[in-house]
């Protein structure tokens, strides 16, 4: 982790006044540690091949040098990009012209509550395009001018967006608070595509939309090195249980295919919840696959253009037709459900196989009605399903020494509403379980303040104030409940509450929930437990 | 021009412009209007203050006279001519104006005014039609 | 300074009218012409607003999810925060249009960073802006509903019993009413939260406090026809009825604050379509909250979508790694030499 100032000072520094200085005269602070560092030019030239239209202007740039290379028509790029967009995407048009700057949403932000930056809050960081929308497409904003909150597009202002459209996670709470629903996450979207129009970009996010493009995962795994991973796995597996599990990779004829994110594969935490769904699948006898060249649930492309994600997300149905499977199900994430429950199908609807069907659960003979067009389900309603029919053989006792609690991640709470089957599951193999206070969980749920490809370290500092509403919900009920355990169902939150926790929570564990169900089931012909899926003791086979 | 839910959209357009429009409609047909005419009394030709006041202050000079004469039991009015009248409703604006529907009503009507005078007091002849 | 720019609007729009229909005797002008054009102008910019968005498609579906989902039967749906079929989501639209629900969730955020203490972010209620804005939004649909009297002959039973149950306070004379006083209250407080929370003075525009001064001029000098001037009623619905049946008479014994009223009046009416209070009809098209939650379960178009875009095809993933592919014995669909 990069050096950052101490919880205390960044608590301190955290003023909600907002300055004498209108925002429109505040200058951009473009030192190190407020941007991500830009992508890679081989990266850009790459996806410029790939997805035409999308990216452009590849080079080698700072952001803290004054000159960004841009191109010399930069401007008209982005107005006739902006202008584009106004007559593709009705929620843009309609949030340009209709918030009352009632302010509702201003403190509804993880990064103004972290930080107190005016131009954080909501519907200041919207309000940095309508300026552009009123002076550059409306005529009073052109006559009236800064009075009417118009201004013209500039360089100042194509840095400021830099800043602070990387600076939104798409996580949505303003919009569940906003009486006409203006969602901040669409303006940031917008905002990012004509961003990419002129090359200014992050290598966080292309590098893994590249490399998910190429080599079908975020991590750049190739298919080897994958098959590799799933070995070592097996083996460990293998350590903990006794039982050798068969794990199918790019097989055809299977009922389901089974996709995740790379990162449940590539390092701890998710590595366990990896183990955690083997296990389970080995368990109730699933006739499924993984597939390396669909290996990647999660889908960066949504953080980029929506061209970008429909290509990103099309693998999945063309590998389960390829492979010819019934359906899909999702491992844990969070934005890929966003893209798959609010996208997918209108995307790639057209690219699903006759072969596929509404998803019935093979165990429990549940038809996943609510599936029945996309035919995907995530893999928290399958074992919720499960667990009601009493499949799974479960010992919570392994989980004894847990006392958990539940992040609802942004995407699936409020692009979804899965609320009650990731908890029905936490109960049914944890004891112990708080709630952290009710205007941080649910649909009210704060983000990790790593997601919409934010989770780089170079902006730690960042990173750690947006944190701040989600680490104290959970250091409150680490005070009051003892709470040593915060599972999740987000493979990004898997990566970026660890960080989170260690700064303002320290002392919990972050798991994600089939890492705490592999714990709890018995496998038939395991031997008896004595660790966790980490390999760390049991409760009560601890060695003196 | 292509319209997208065009369907829904134009539905809620004619809802909004029938509720902005039905004035029109409801007043279509109808003669012009022009304020009523009222019935004057036939003796006497100088009502207690201006007609310009009564038009438009009668409603607080009623309200006055209740306060005056039964809160204070001052039961004389000098109007601005120096006149004197006694604040009585029934014994002195009623001797004149004897129809409540041709006179008091005619107005109210139109601005959809509902004086709580006749709350307490027993209403004249003109109420029976 | 934004603040008091857009006072000195209305104020100069006030000297306008009072300067025109009093001194200069324009009072036809002001009496038809510009309230029956600007009446126009609304009516026809309105729609005009409304059509420029419905030109623009809806390419995806992206309600904001308020609640628990639809998914196994035995997990209860929060239907109205999110809603999977198309009456649920006519709920959620009703409640969001007519109680302002999802202000209602509001709350404020407060930090305490006590030394020796743990710091603490907490969410108190704030229903405050909710209240304001009922108050106000209630107020004023009552209001210009109770004008109606002046535009109907005759009027129509409901309208009378509105006007005596608005004014059943008996209180003053004319009688109160009570809409004047949820009006003038609601924005009243709204206009002082602008000022008082430095969070909203900071990002307010002369887009926000010009319609506030304005509304609360219209409602000011509604007041004052009312129950200070006393105005005479019968003459001005004589003009009120003219401008409902196209039949024109000089104004005759109207007070210079009728013109002033319907000035600033006309001038809301202008104002309106292109502004900020098109949310009014804005509200209905938020495709965040005017869909359901149902695109795993039914199709949805996209009218842009774009058929050519196409994933990176398992054929050219092969052909990139076939040889490690081969060597780490994962299942292939050309071997190396059918490849070569």
């Amino acid at each position: 982790m990069a050096k950052i100032i101490k919880p205390d000072e960044m608590l301190k520094s955290i003023n909600y006044a907002p300055p004498a200085t209108d925002w429109m005269d505040l200058p951009n602070d473009l030192s190190p540690g407020r941007w991500a560092y830009p992508a890679k030019l081989e990266k850009v030239e790459y996806l410029m091949h790939e997805v035409p239209g999308v990216f452009g202007n590849p080079r080698t740039w700072n952001p803290a040098d004054p000159d960004w290379q841009l191109p010399s028509n930069w401007k008209e790029i982005v107005v006739n990009g902006f202008r584009e967009r106004l007559d593709k995407y009705r929620s843009l048009k309609l949030f340009m012209d209709i918030c009352v700057r009632c302010g509702a949403c201003a403190d509804k932000c993880h990064y103004f509550i972290g930080s107190g930056d005016p131009k954080n809050m909501p519907v200041l960081r919207a309000e940095l395009m309508r300026s552009i929308y009123r002076g550059e497409f409306t005529l009073a904003g052109k006559i009236l001018g800064k009075l009417t909150g118009a201004r013209v597009m500039e360089e100042d202002v194509l840095k400021e967006w830099f800043l602070y459209f990387y600076q939104c996670t798409e996580c949505r709470r303003c919009s569940l608070f906003c009486p006409y629903g203006i969602d901040t996450a669409e303006v940031t979207m917008m905002a990012r595509e004509l961003l990419h129009l002129v090359g200014v970009n992050i290598n966080w996010i292309l590098e893994p939309v590249a490399n998910c493009t190429r080599t079908g995962n975020h991590l750049g795994i190739q298919p080897h090195a994958f098959k590799d991973i799933v070995e070592f796995m097996v083996d460990d597996i293998e350590t903990i249980t006794g039982k050798r599990l068969n794990v199918p990779l790019n097989e055809k004829g299977h009922e389901v295919l089974f996709i995740t994110p790379s990162g449940d594969v590539f390092a701890d935490p998710g590595i366990y919840t990896f183990m955690g769904y083997l296990i389970m699948f080995d368990a109730i006898g699933l006739d499924y696959t993984l597939s390396t060249y669909a290996s990647e649930g999660g889908n960066f492309g949504l953080f980029t253009h929506s061209d970008m994600m429909k290509a990103i997300n099309g693998k999945m149905y063309s590998e389960a037709n390829r492979l010819g499977a019934k359906w899909i199900l999702g491992g844990e994430c969070g934005h890929m459900w966003r893209v798959v429950n609010q996208y997918m199908d209108t995307m790639n609807g057209n690219l699903q196989g006759p072969q596929m069907q509404t998803p019935v659960n093979p165990i429990t003979g549940t038809v996943f009605k609510n599936a029945a067009q996309t035919k995907m389900v995530h893999i928290a309603e399958f074992t919720a399903d499960l667990i009601k029919h009493g499949k799974l053989n479960l010992d919570k006792s392994r989980n004894s020494d847990i006392i958990a609690t539940w992040h609802d991640s942004c995407n699936t709470a409020r692009a979804m509403g899965m609320f009650d089957e990731p908890r029905y599951v936490l109960n049914s193999v944890v004891d112990n379980f708080h709630e952290m206070p009710e205007s941080t969980i649910r649909e009210q749920t704060f983000c990790c303040a790593g997601g919409s490809g934010l989770n780089t370290d170079e902006i730690m500092e960042i990173r750690m104030r947006g944190g701040l509403p989600r680490g104290n919900a959970l250091k409150h009920v680490v005070d009051k409940h003892g709470v040593n355990t915060m599972a999740c169902v987000c493979a990004i939150d898997r990566a970026t509450l660890i960080p989170l926790a260690d700064y303002w929570a320290p002392g919990v564990k972050i798991t994600g929930l089939h890492e705490l169900v592999g714990n709890a089931i018995i496998l038939d012909g395991e031997e008896e437990r004595t660790m966790n899926l980490r390999q760390e003791p049991l409760p009560g086979m601890e060695e003196e | 021009m292509k319209l997208y839910n065009g369907g829904k959209i134009i539905t809620g357009l004619v809802i909004f412009l029938g509720v902005f429009l039905a004035p029109f409609a409801y007043n279509m047909g109808k003669a012009a209007y022009s304020q009523p005419k009222l019935k004057m009394p036939e003796n006497e030709k100088e009502c207690i203050e201006s007609k310009e006041f009564m038009r438009t202050k009668h409603m607080q000079l009623l309200n006055d006279w209740r306060d005056w004469s039964l809160r204070d039991g001052k039961w004389v009015y000098v109007n601005s001519k120096g006149k004197e009248f006694e604040m009585s409703l029934q014994k002195t604006c009623m001797k004149c104006h004897t129809n409540k529907a041709e006179f008091c009503d005619k107005c109210h009507n139109d601005a959809a005014v509902t004086p709580y005078c006749w709350d307490c007091h027993i209403q004249p002849e003109g109420l029976k039609k | 300074m934004k603040a008091i720019f857009s006072l000195l609007m209305v104020l100069a729009l006030v000297v306008i009218a009072t300067v025109g229909a009093g001194a200069a005797k324009m009072q036809t002008i002001f009496a038809y012409c510009i309230p029956g054009t600007a009446f126009v102008i609304f009516l026809v910019g309105f729609v005009c607003k409304i059509i420029s968005w419905a030109k623009s498609p809806v390419p995806f579906r992206i309600p904001t999810t308020g609640g628990q989902q639809q998914s196994l039967d035995w997990i209860p749906q929060n239907k109205w925060d999110n809603p999977s079929t198309g009456p649920q989501t006519f709920m959620r639209m009703v409640l969001e249009v007519l109680t302002f629900r999802s202000l209602f969730r509001n709350t404020k955020v407060v930090l305490k960073h006590d030394d020796g203490k743990n710091p603490i972010v907490a969410y108190v209620s704030a229903k405050w802006l909710w209240l304001f804005a009922i108050l106000f939004h209630y107020g004023f649909l009552i209001v210009a509903v109770r004008h109606l009297r002046l535009f109907l002959q005759p009027v129509p039973a409901p309208l009378a019993f509105l006007d005596w149950s608005d004014s059943v306070l008996q209180i003053l004379t004319p009688a109160i009413y009570i809409s004047d006083l949820l009006l003038l209250t609601g924005l009243t407080m709204l206009l002082a939260r602008r000022f008082i929370d430095a969070k909203v003075r900071y990002i307010s525009l002369v887009n926000d406090y010009f319609p506030l001064f304005l509304i609360l001029a219209i409602a000011l000098s509604g007041v004052y026809m009312r129950y200070i001037v006393k105005v005479d009623v019968m003459s001005i619905k004589d003009v009120a009825m003219g401008l409902a049946t196209f039949n024109f008479k000089v104004p005759a014994g109207v007070d210079v604050s009728f013109f002033v009223h319907i000035f600033l009046v006309s001038t809301l009416l202008v104002y309106f379509p292109f502004s900020k209070l098109m949310h009014m009809g804005g509200v209905f098209l938020s495709p965040t909250r005017n869909m359901p939650n149902d695109t795993r379960m039914v199709h949805y178009e996209n009218v842009w979508n774009n058929p050519a875009i196409k994933p990176h095809s398992y054929e050219a993933y092969e052909d990139d790694f076939r040889e490690p592919m081969f060597e780490a014995g994962l299942p292939l669909d050309k071997s190396p030499e059918d490849a070569a």
